[in-house]
């Protein structure tokens, strides 16, 4: 405490490895370009001049997937798309984070039927789910400081822990129906 | 991995050129993942060098199965789906279930609502126009054109917003004219737009339109002639770009067009530079035409008043026993449709956009086809691509002005 | 029944075994599987239908006679009128001629009805699925394929859906 404040004034800041290591991957993640349908529309409304997204470090939209951290899955996963998103998510390295933004990305919107997936947690593991159909680009932006919260605030990579949680409820389903 | 390409080159052997086989062409797969494809599209190129010798798309990422879906509902929500198949012409779809609907059941429009139909399938031209003109020069290395033309774009999306509650999806247009009224600042917010919108564009047009670069980029690209746009169907700017004045606005006009008064821009060339002065001067005609409409609103109801489709006001339900029947027995089981099918078109900022529907004696349809003028219009990329660099490719795909939602639907 | 298609319709019954039906003044022709190919034909060189629209199919199921009609609709540039054609197909194993030479653009169409119905086309050059994985089996938009919805979660089932969806855990 002291030392920083004696030093605050030089411009010197003093702060822990993790702290920082967070600061840098928050403050300058980079979408892939994964717009599908309508929802790229407003995630393209979000990147231009009105609802600026480089105000929060994403300026740029990266069409490679080695290059990028975040993917924002926009629209809906058909059946033929599902193994190239799924691909495409293996491609991507870590630490990497995925936003389902809007319906049919979350649970697959207006649209039950045979052609779609039902939400894309079925073939990644989403971080952030933002509703809308298509949510307005503040919304997606909302959803977007919520992910920068979130990766602030574990202990971890930052990953998604879905799955852990899913097997840990799982578990406590099944000790429960021997116990009952 | 080579098994896959073997099995790729095997179900294509019939496509692609013999040189292929041996190896002196490339096949390259420009994936349903790409900054230019505008959607989930994928082209298998061959490739001599730089030099696209075949072009095979390959659509389909996107088929979300909303026809099947539509029959499993009644008429009324069926119509949400439609915004969602074309999603940069939302209140265009709409409009064209709309009108197929009314023409199955018969069913009248009040004066007002065919106004301020024309008047929003308008502006959505316009914002179609200038989303495809940002995204095809961002194509063609011109970034700044895209945050511009984004800018208009968000003052019609809070018009709509006014209107009917959403930005994109806006299920505004219903059968029998509209959801409701336009609020009061809706007349002043379009008056506002009109004005400042021609300065706008004649600044964007001074950054691409005699522009070097742009010409050079575009000018003897991806050419086509009218018999062959006749012979593949294809309609819209790709078809006025050629010489042809086909408008389905002026040719089998619907929704009171016929008492607009404007012109049909045309070029002669057929490459991409002519589809691009074609679809700028549409936006100035459709300016024309938001003018004329918004000078002569008429008043009146905006819905018609034929209860066994359209629902009463729900101002009504509190004190008339019969509107809380109607309006139980329309939002439960839906109208019923006679047996037959009719077909009806409108003119999109793509092309001829229609809905065939078939009824049959019950509420929900029989069969709904959406003819998307997507799907005409990219069976012609091999024809366009031939013989042309990759970078070309990139756009002539910008200049058909594509949009998996409704080519995939 | 507009004025202009009267002519191309009178000689098609005069010449093919056709059915004009009206409805909401649209005209439809119901012509037979073998006669559809010369009744193009005809339109296109003799009364100038140059442009197809599009061509989807129907289905009746369960009425298994006819189970498909497929409708073609035909466009002429110089006259401005519309004129659809109707074939009626039987239910097992339908099969009609290609338009591919008549109309260029009937490639796509024809796959797509093939992808979504399962109607064959005699002669098309490249017949293969078009909107659906190449692997799918079944033709999605017949009446007796299931709609393959998910069912809903609501509060009292919501934790049993749960476990089941297929989650992606990593």
């Amino acid at each position: 405490m002291g030392i920083e404040q004696k030093l605050g004034n030089l411009g010197i800041s003093t702060l822990t490895l993790d702290q920082a290591v967070k600061w840098a991957r928050t403050n300058s993640m980079w979408p892939m370009l994964f717009g599908l349908a309508c929802c790229a529309i407003e995630m393209m409304s979000a990147q231009a001049s009105n609802f600026d997204m480089s105000r929060f470090g994403m300026e740029l939209m990266r069409a490679s997937p080695r290059q990028s951290d975040l993917m924002i899955v926009a629209g809906r996963v058909s059946r033929k798309m599902a193994p190239v998103l799924r691909r495409l998510y293996d491609q991507m390295p870590d630490p990497k984070w995925v936003i389902a933004m809007g319906d049919c990305a979350s649970c697959s919107g207006v649209f039950n039927n045979y052609a779609l997936a039902q939400g894309v947690d079925e073939i990644v593991p989403v971080d952030v789910y933002v509703a809308g159909c298509p949510p307005r680009p503040e919304a997606l932006i909302h959803g977007i400081i919520t992910l920068h919260e979130k990766v602030r605030s574990r202990d971890q990579t930052g990953r998604s822990d879905h799955g852990k949680e899913l097997a840990e409820r799982e578990q406590q389903m099944i000790t429960g129906a021997r116990g009952a | 991995m080579t098994e896959q390409n073997e099995i790729l080159l095997d179900e294509l052997k019939h496509l692609v050129s013999e040189r292929a086989l041996t190896g002196e062409t490339m096949l390259l797969n420009m994936g349903p993942q790409h900054p230019s494809t505008h959607g989930v599209l994928r082209l298998l190129l061959e490739l001599d060098g730089e030099i696209v010798v075949n072009c095979i798309p390959d659509i389909g990422f996107l088929h979300t199965g909303i026809e099947k879906n539509m029959e499993a509902k009644t008429y009324q929500k069926a119509e949400v789906m439609t915004d969602r198949m074309d999603y940069l012409n939302t209140v265009g779809n709409n409009l064209v279930y709309c009108l197929a609907v009314e023409k199955l059941v018969d069913l009248d429009v009040p004066p007002r609502a065919q106004t301020i139909r024309v008047l929003l399938t308008e502006l959505t031209r316009i914002a179609s126009h200038l989303l495809w003109m940002g995204t095809s020069a961002l194509d063609l290395a011109a970034m700044s054109v895209f945050l511009y033309a984004m800018r208009e774009r968000e003052m019609i999306l809070d018009i709509l917003e006014m209107v009917s509650g959403a930005r994109m999806m806006t299920t505004y247009i219903r059968p029998g004219g509209l959801w409701r009224d336009v609020p009061v600042e809706f007349e002043e917010a379009v008056a506002n737009f009109i004005n400042i919108l021609p300065g706008r564009l004649d600044e964007y047009e001074s950054l691409l339109t005699t522009n070097a670069l742009f010409l050079e980029r575009t000018e003897g690209i991806g050419v086509i002639t009218t018999q062959q746009c006749i012979q593949w169907g294809i309609t819209g700017p790709v078809l006025r770009a050629t010489g042809l004045p086909y408008d389905l606005r002026k040719a089998r006009p619907y929704s009171g067009y016929e008492q607009y008064d404007f012109d049909i821009p045309t070029a002669t060339g057929g490459d991409i530079y002519s589809r691009y002065r074609v679809r700028v001067a549409e936006v100035r005609q459709s300016l024309r035409i938001v003018r004329q409409a918004l000078d002569r609103l008429p008043y009146g109801p905006v819905r018609s008043n034929n209860r066994k489709f359209v629902p009463p006001p729900r101002s009504e339900l509190s004190t008339s026993m019969e509107a809380v029947i109607q309006h139980f027995k329309l939002w439960t089981e839906g109208f019923p449709a006679p047996k037959g099918s009719v077909y009806a078109a409108i003119e999109s900022p793509r092309g001829e956009l229609g809905f065939l529907i078939e009824g049959n004696g019950g509420s929900r349809p029989q069969r709904v086809f959406y003819r998307g003028p997507t799907f005409a219009n990219l069976q012609i990329m091999p024809l366009l691509s031939k013989g042309h660099f990759v970078a070309d490719l990139v756009g002539i795909i910008g200049s058909i002005d594509i949009v998996l939602g409704d080519c995939d639907r | 029944m507009d004025a202009k298609l009267q002519p191309a319709v009178d000689a098609l019954t005069g010449r093919l075994n056709v059915e004009p039906v009206e409805f909401r003044d649209q005209v439809s022709l119901l012509v037979q599987p073998d006669q559809i190919v010369s009744a193009a034909q005809i339109l296109r060189d003799e009364f100038q239908f140059d442009m197809l629209t599009f061509l989807t199919a129907v289905d009746y199921w369960p009425e298994l006679a006819p189970r498909f009609h497929i409708v073609y609709m035909l466009y002429s540039v110089p006259h401005n009128a519309n004129l659809s054609l109707r074939v009626p197909l039987e239910g097992n194993a339908p099969h009609l001629p290609t338009l591919e030479g008549v109309y260029p653009n009937a490639n796509w169409y024809e796959r797509e009805v093939w992808d979504m119905f399962g109607v064959r086309f005699d002669g098309h050059s490249d017949l293969r699925r078009i909107l659906m994985p190449a692997d799918w089996q079944g033709h999605p938009l017949r009446k007796d394929y299931p709609l393959g919805y998910e069912e809903v979660q609501f509060t009292f089932n919501a934790e049993e859906i749960d476990l089941r969806k297929p989650y992606a855990r990593e």
